[in-house]
């Protein structure tokens, strides 16, 4: 295998962006990582999607996507894996580069929400259908029940949850593409609508459009598109049960342990090398049954994390220093390719106020559904 | 939900028909082809018993467009006691009361209304044990 660098990336601002189509905010996220790497062609290109077809009835988003971006004619294919689309693009276009199939490949990310369509019906269907869905059940709910198992097991409470939110906030507010730049209070999060009890409007990520893309090539040639170019030394996916029920133990995230696991083995470190994290905080109960998963805290221990200050900008463990799902805004497909870009900006040094000093390590993890899917990305600065 | 989809789910909707493991005994609901325990592909019918316990619930109070007029409602994943876990809503009660140790019966219910043709769907509900 290739040693696979990022040598540049684009992203729209993350929010309700009522004047952008789907192929608007792909073109743009995508045209800005290559004018970033100055490349003028492409050998390929995933395109992470969740829910074209259902958000605003377009499937076929690889010839699409690459027809508008004048690049029609080459190899493009719409990536799919729920809320975990935008990784496994990511995932994909590393191994094409890797395999040593292509050189500059394009991995990107979009989702489309706030065109009038059913969302919580949409985002149900990454749910199992014939044994969840049909019952009525969300995946607000399904998170709920998560964190009340999480409750149940370790006495986590409401405020080790809430607390994720207010940390998210606080780092999202220093991020100009996200959808929320503002900060929370503890008490704004207490009493916040009950969406899916014990989960609270402010536990959840909200309903975003956005695209996010990172240009890939063999480390070799990363010198032709930037100075500063990050590798990727670690990639790992994996699956789960796909119904909650299924799961012995509905508070820890298989999928995401394994994912996580054999992204630690590819790239040879410990999850105490990491300098700066991603998750995918869906819901503020995620981040903390995530934080477990990654072995970055001991399980059963991730509810007092975002509490104590390890998670925050300044802690030993800075979590989410983006906004997270949470404050920078989730549009499905692209989340997991944001989640990279912001790795790849803290280990270049481009974070500005929310720069983690001397980052030198980054992790991305990105999940489908409630768990059933994770892919999980380890970032070198070069 | 097409009616053919509908008719094929029928077992497992109407009559709680589960599925146990020749190999290792695991029970699945509803029933596989494959053991996701142990790979075998050797099953024995079964029928789950009409009573569980939750092991952990929520109550929905944004419910998708189909169930608007029945928010809130308790949702739970209930352990039968053959070891088969499903999810189901939890009526008849206090969405709010329903939590991880509570005994429900299960019981035919109407889930939902769908399409246009507002097909009525069945399957089974919760009701907190006496």
């Amino acid at each position: 295998m290739r040693e696979v660098a990022i040598v540049g990336a684009g992203m729209t601002r993350f929010g309700e962006i009522w004047q952008s189509s789907l192929r608007d905010l792909f073109v743009e996220a995508a045209t800005e990582a290559m004018r970033n790497a100055s490349a003028d062609h492409l050998d390929a290109m995933y395109v992470g999607n969740m829910s074209g077809g259902q958000f605003v009835g377009q499937e076929h988003l690889g010839p699409l996507m690459a027809d508008h971006l004048g690049m029609a004619g080459i190899p493009a294919a719409r990536v799919e894996s729920a809320c975990a689309s935008g990784g496994v693009a990511l995932r994909l276009a590393f191994m094409e580069v890797a395999s040593g199939m292509s050189d500059l490949v394009l991995a990107a990310g979009v989702e489309k929400m706030n065109d009038g369509a059913d969302v919580t019906a949409v985002l149900a269907s990454a749910a199992d259908q014939e044994a969840e869905a049909y019952h009525g059940i969300t995946f607000p709910g399904l998170y709920a029940m998560i964190a009340r198992a999480h409750m149940e097991a370790y006495g986590t409470t409401e405020e080790d949850m809430a607390a994720v939110s207010v940390k998210n906030h606080r780092h999202g507010a220093l991020n100009p593409k996200a959808q929320f730049r503002r900060e929370v209070t503890l008490e704004e999060v207490m009493n916040s609508s009950l969406v899916a009890a014990p989960l609270r409007l402010l536990h959840c990520s909200p309903v975003s459009d956005g695209a996010a893309a990172v240009l890939l090539c063999p480390l070799e040639r990363a010198k032709e598109f930037t100075d500063r170019p990050v590798k990727i030394i670690g990639s790992g996916l994996a699956t789960g049960s796909m119904a909650l029920a299924d799961r012995n133990e509905p508070a820890f995230l298989d999928s995401v342990s394994l994912s996580a696991g054999r992204a630690y083995k590819m790239a040879g470190i410990k999850p105490s090398d990491i300098d700066v994290v991603e998750v995918h905080d869906c819901f503020s109960i995620a981040e903390i049954c995530c934080l477990e998963a990654l072995c970055l805290v001991e399980r059963g221990k991730g509810g007092e994390a975002a509490r104590s200050g390890l998670t925050a900008l300044g802690g030993k463990v800075p979590v989410n220093t983006s906004g997270g799902l949470k404050s920078k805004g989730h549009p499905v497909g692209a989340t997991g390719v944001a989640q990279a870009i912001e790795i790849f900006e803290q280990l270049r040094g481009e974070s500005g106020d929310r720069q983690v000093a001397d980052a030198s390590i980054g992790l991305a993890q990105n999940m489908g559904g409630s768990g059933a899917s994770s892919a999980v990305h380890i970032f070198q600065r070069v | 939900m097409p009616s053919p989809r509908y008719w094929r789910e029928i077992p497992s909707r109407y009559r709680l028909e589960a599925s146990r493991c020749c190999g290792c005994g695991k029970v699945a609901y509803p029933a596989r082809k494959v053991c996701p325990a142990c790979g075998a592909d050797d099953w024995k019918q079964i029928q789950l018993s009409r009573h569980g316990r939750v092991v952990t619930s929520t109550v929905i109070h944004v419910p998708p467009d189909d169930f608007l007029m029945e928010a809130p409602y308790a949702v739970a994943v209930v352990e039968t006691s053959e070891g088969a876990r499903l999810m189901v809503q939890v009526v008849d009660c206090e969405p709010a009361e329903v939590v991880p140790g509570t005994e429900v019966n299960l019981e035919f219910r109407l889930i939902r209304r769908e399409g246009h043709g507002g097909i009525l769907c069945y399957g089974y509900k919760g009701v907190p044990a006496g």
